[in-house]
């Protein structure tokens, strides 16, 4: 019975962690999973070390899921390994298939975010204002950290990966309907995204009305109608440009949609595809004052890079912030 | 393109202009090294006959299932091209235009970037988008066979008759009671000095006996929807509160008529009953009752009318009626109004009684106004002996008023002064005047008949002050033929008003999606070779909102946009560019952004919940191309893919 076993692997790289519970977050079908699959790595859930990994012969792993992105050296090294011995590799969740909210660390370089996090938050004491380095010694011992790269990258742009399944976390029936068919051997085409075809607002069910904006607000500015569609309202909802598969359940509840299913199939650069929209639903009267009205409108838009690229910036065509020569503000 | 690309370049020397700077003997020879260009050739004049022929002979003799022209605008010999390519037995859409005239020879004369190799890259960009060009056919659908027109006055008269004349149903939708517009209102006719309302009222006549024109008077357009073809209109029919059919035009209901009101078809000049008929031979030729003057349409009230009307036709429970009406054409003649004098504040700002404007001249001129046709003025009736005609008042004079020429005014001048002197031979008539335009059949002639009346006096220069003073209207200006002040004691002052479009005119284009030029005019397709077009199709203007213009132009237009109109009409079926937007229904949402951003209403939702294209609305224009947030509607022959092999071609890979 064990031989006929698949061999199943989880890793959790750079992100917060959530998509390990998602996992445990099948409840008891991971007891029927267990009944036909056998776990050989998952850091968060057993006790499994890199060396067993390392001794494991290439293509032993019948299916890895892979949750963050590749943000330190560790993840890279492991990514790169678990692709060695996985005959699948999955991209599980956003972090690992878009580059995730981490990924908005792009915006800063490595050194800004180093000095931001160890010496300028207010909650930090640090007088000498010591920033960890990857070698260091103390009593005679030399100690090493996993290096910081440069800027977080999605699993993909790492290493080779088969299938995708977006979320923050993937929702459990996403997973379990890829489980089922995994051990069904009906897997669809290498490089498919595990989710929908279409987009958030196909499975959302709130009223379309005239989606004109002539204001942008924030949820908390607005008493939300539970049936008419957020942009509608004015709040940004990134539905119209997010895949769909998730069932819609944050504007069910007045959240607006983040995004984190991704671009829809022929989507390529997420944010930029939702900006070009909303630009083209701006509210503006009379010919010749749009510009000074798209202004005021979008006022009301804080934090675009925020807003737009919550989940995707690393897989998106600029990949964060662009080297300006030191000219950015 | 199914079997594998065969594509043609033909280059053309476009005389100098291309071979002037591109060495067009190279570009053919470089075309041929191109991924799948199996022949290339150049010759002087691609567009002429032996130039197309080459085209069709080479689709034959090489097999090409692609062309490429490489010559000028696609905006100038597309159309040839893509015929030439049809005659030759492929898909019109297997041909594209490589633009090296205006994009490359025109702007690199003078060195710089080496325009020879710029336009192989452009003929480069040319082949990757033709080989994955779809054929394609015409857009075909059916449409109403009925025209309306907006407007009632000469040029929608014209319009109503030529299309119902063709044999085609016409709406002819007028604001006032009766048809005519300001035509009706004026005296004699420039130059020839008919009678207005006699050459005209025939035609008025004409309409309403027209078996295929629907006249609908006391009406506005309402609402309209639908496009090209297919419009559906709803119009408002105000109530007269007078049976048509049954009112014999007695007038006593007008006799018994306790309120009396500012007669507007004599421009005030004059006063009317709150049930009135604007003129004798008013068309229709039946009482309106004016429900804002009426005592309030209460037999508690008032019942003098409907007591007075011995054939019961007066009826005070009638109410607006809003029609719904399937139109294929639209013909918009609504006319033009006059620059109120009240702006005129260096002319008085309408508070002097005996200062009036062109048309209140023309009612105190004709035989059916106020004066009978004798001039007398407004305030006490006397017959003037002095009148100074200002010209050009509010036209001219971009820092104050329009900065447009009114175009007839110079004309109606000449006219009132020769009309006057006809009145009070012994009266003076001084016109002062900024040039005179007298561009025309015949206009020149009559202008220099009226200046050599004897006592009309042609002053060129403005008006710079006129103010009363001792019970006379003191006209001060310049003479600029002597540089010297004048100084004119009046005893009236006809202001030639600029011409303005009708208060129409801004809701019509709303609801027609129509432009209006800086001044408030119809916007047409193109000055010179598209005048009575709009840019939508399907809508044509007619008469002076468009621009301002006299009766005879008015008349053409109204017959240029009956032509066109019926043009539209006649054909069986609508056929429409078929490059228009895909949508992908596999992966579109229906979250319905695109439908608020399509500027022509082509898009909307169907059953499923899925955007829907309406191939004969879109224009192609792809704003909601570049607006789907999941990329699910494509522009055909337009793609992504399309566009990113084109920049590809011409950035390198």
């Amino acid at each position: 019975m064990t031989e006929n076993k698949k061999k199943v692997a989880a890793y959790w790289a750079s992100s917060c962690g959530g998509c390990d519970v998602a996992l445990l977050g099948l409840h008891e079908k991971i007891v029927d999973l267990l009944e036909n699959a056998e776990i050989v790595f998952w850091p968060a859930a057993t006790d499994f070390k890199y060396d067993d990994l390392k001794g494991y012969p290439d293509d032993e792993i019948d299916i890895t899921f892979f949750n963050g992105g590749i943000r330190t050296d560790e993840n890279e090294e492991i990514a790169n390994l678990l692709r060695k011995k996985s005959k699948t590799l999955v991209a599980y969740g956003s972090c690992a298939a878009q580059g995730g909210i981490p990924g908005l660390a792009n915006m800063s370089s490595r050194e800004e975010l180093l000095e931001t996090v160890y010496t300028k938050t207010p909650t930090t004491h640090n007088p000498e204002g010591l920033i960890p380095s990857e070698v260091s010694t103390r009593d005679g011992v030399e100690l090493r950290l996993p290096g910081l790269q440069e800027r977080v990258r999605s699993l993909e742009q790492a290493v080779d990966v088969d299938f995708f399944i977006p979320g923050c976390p993937p929702p459990p029936n996403l997973t379990q309907k890829f489980l089922g068919a995994l051990l069904e051997g009906e897997l669809p085409e290498k490089g498919s995204v595990f989710a929908g075809e279409r987009t958030v607002c196909d499975e959302c069910d709130r009223e379309w009305k005239g989606k004109s904006i002539s204001e942008v607000r924030r949820p908390h500015e607005v008493e939300i109608d539970p049936d008419v569609c957020l942009l509608d309202q004015g709040i940004i909802c990134m539905g119209p440009a997010t895949r769909s598969g998730c069932g819609a359940g944050c504007p069910e509840v007045n959240v607006p949609c983040k995004g984190c299913f991704g671009p829809p199939a022929k989507v390529d650069d997420q944010g930029t595809e939702m900006l070009n929209s909303l630009a083209s639903i701006l509210q503006v009267g009379e010919e010749g004052k749009g510009l000074e009205e798209e202004r005021n409108i979008l006022s009301g838009l804080r934090d675009p890079i925020g807003s737009f690229y919550t989940y995707s910036l690393p897989s998106s065509i600029f990949g964060g912030r662009v080297d300006d020569g030191g000219k950015d503000e | 393109m199914g079997s594998k690309p065969r594509v043609g370049v033909f280059v053309c020397h476009c005389g100098e202009n291309i071979a002037g700077s591109v060495d067009v003997a190279k570009l053919a020879e470089e075309a041929v090294g191109l991924e799948d260009v199996v022949f290339a050739t150049d010759y002087e004049y691609m567009c002429s006959d032996p130039g197309q022929n080459k085209i069709v002979e080479a689709v034959d003799e090489e097999g090409l299932n692609g062309v490429v022209v490489a010559a000028c605008s696609p905006s100038m010999h597309e159309e040839t091209f893509r015929n030439v390519v049809e005659d030759s037995g492929l898909n019109r859409y297997r041909c594209e235009i490589a633009n090296i005239r205006e994009q490359c020879s025109w702007v690199h004369r003078n060195g710089g970037t080496s325009p020879t190799s710029k336009a192989l890259k452009i003929i480069k960009g040319a082949v990757q988008k033709v080989k994955r060009n779809i054929p394609l056919e015409p857009v075909e659908m059916d449409h109403s066979d009925k025209c309306l027109v907006i407007g009632g006055g000469v040029s929608g008269i014209q319009a109503a008759l030529d299309v119902a004349e063709a044999g085609n149903e016409v709406i002819l939708v007028e604001k006032e009671p009766t048809i005519g517009g300001h035509m009706a209102q004026l005296s004699e006719t420039f130059p020839t000095l008919d009678c207005s309302q006699c050459i005209l009222t025939p035609k008025m006549v004409q309409v309403s006996r027209h078996p295929d024109i629907e006249l609908m008077t006391y009406s506005e357009v309402r609402e309209v929807s639908g496009f090209v073809g297919n419009y559906r209109v709803t119009i408002e029919k105000k109530p007269t509160y007078v049976d048509p059919d049954a009112c014999n035009l007695c007038g006593d209901c007008e006799d018994v008529c306790p309120v009396e009101v500012s007669d507007e078809f004599d421009e005030g000049l004059s006063t009317r009953k709150a049930i009135h008929i604007p003129f004798s031979q008013a068309v229709p030729s039946s009482y309106t009752l004016d429900e804002d003057a009426c005592l309030g349409l209460n037999p508690l009230c008032c019942t003098e009318c409907s007591d007075a009307c011995d054939a019961d036709a007066v009826n005070y429970d009638e109410s607006s009626q809003f029609v719904e009406e399937e139109v294929g054409a639209i013909v918009v003649a609504t006319g033009y109004d006059l620059y109120p004098k009240e702006e005129m504040g260096e002319y008085g700002a309408g508070s002097y009684q005996d200062v009036v404007d062109g048309l209140e001249f023309e009612r105190m001129l004709s035989a059916t106004g106020p004066t009978g046709g004798e001039v007398r003025r407004p305030s006490d009736g006397e017959v003037p002996n002095n009148v100074v005609f200002i010209q050009c008042s509010g036209s001219r004079d971009p820092e104050n008023h329009n900065p447009y020429c009114s175009k007839i005014c110079c004309m109606y001048t000449a006219k009132h002064a020769k009309l006057y002197k006809e009145s009070v031979p012994d009266g003076n008539a001084y016109v002062f005047y900024i040039d005179i335009r007298a561009g025309g059949k015949e206009y020149e002639e009559f202008i220099q008949e009226v200046q050599e009346e004897e006592r009309v006096l042609y002053l060129k220069g403005k008006v710079s002050k006129l103010e009363e003073v001792d019970g006379s209207l003191r006209v001060t200006g310049v003479d600029q033929t002597i540089g010297e002040k004048v100084e004119i004691d009046a005893d009236l002052v006809v202001l030639a008003q600029s011409i303005i479009p009708s208060d129409r005119a801004e809701e019509v284009s709303k609801q027609l999606n129509l432009n209006l030029g800086p001044n408030g005019f119809y916007k047409e397709a193109h000055p010179k070779l598209r005048p009575v077009e709009s840019i939508g199709g399907g809508v044509f203007f007619a008469g002076a909102g468009q621009a301002p213009k006299d009766i005879p132009d008015s008349v053409s237009q109204g017959s240029g946009a009956a032509a066109k109109a019926m043009d539209l009409l006649a054909k069986p079926t609508l056929s429409q560019d078929p490059q228009v937007v895909e949508i992908d229904e596999e992966r579109c949402s229906g979250c319905g952004l695109c439908l608020g951003q399509c500027p022509y209403g082509a898009l909307e939702l169907n059953s499923r919940g899925i955007a829907e294209v309406n191939e004969i609305l879109c224009e192609g224009c792809g704003t909601c191309v570049s607006g789907c947030p999941s990329n699910s509607l494509s522009l055909k022959n337009q793609t992504d893919e399309q566009v990113n092999e084109v920049i590809k071609a011409y950035v390198g890979d």
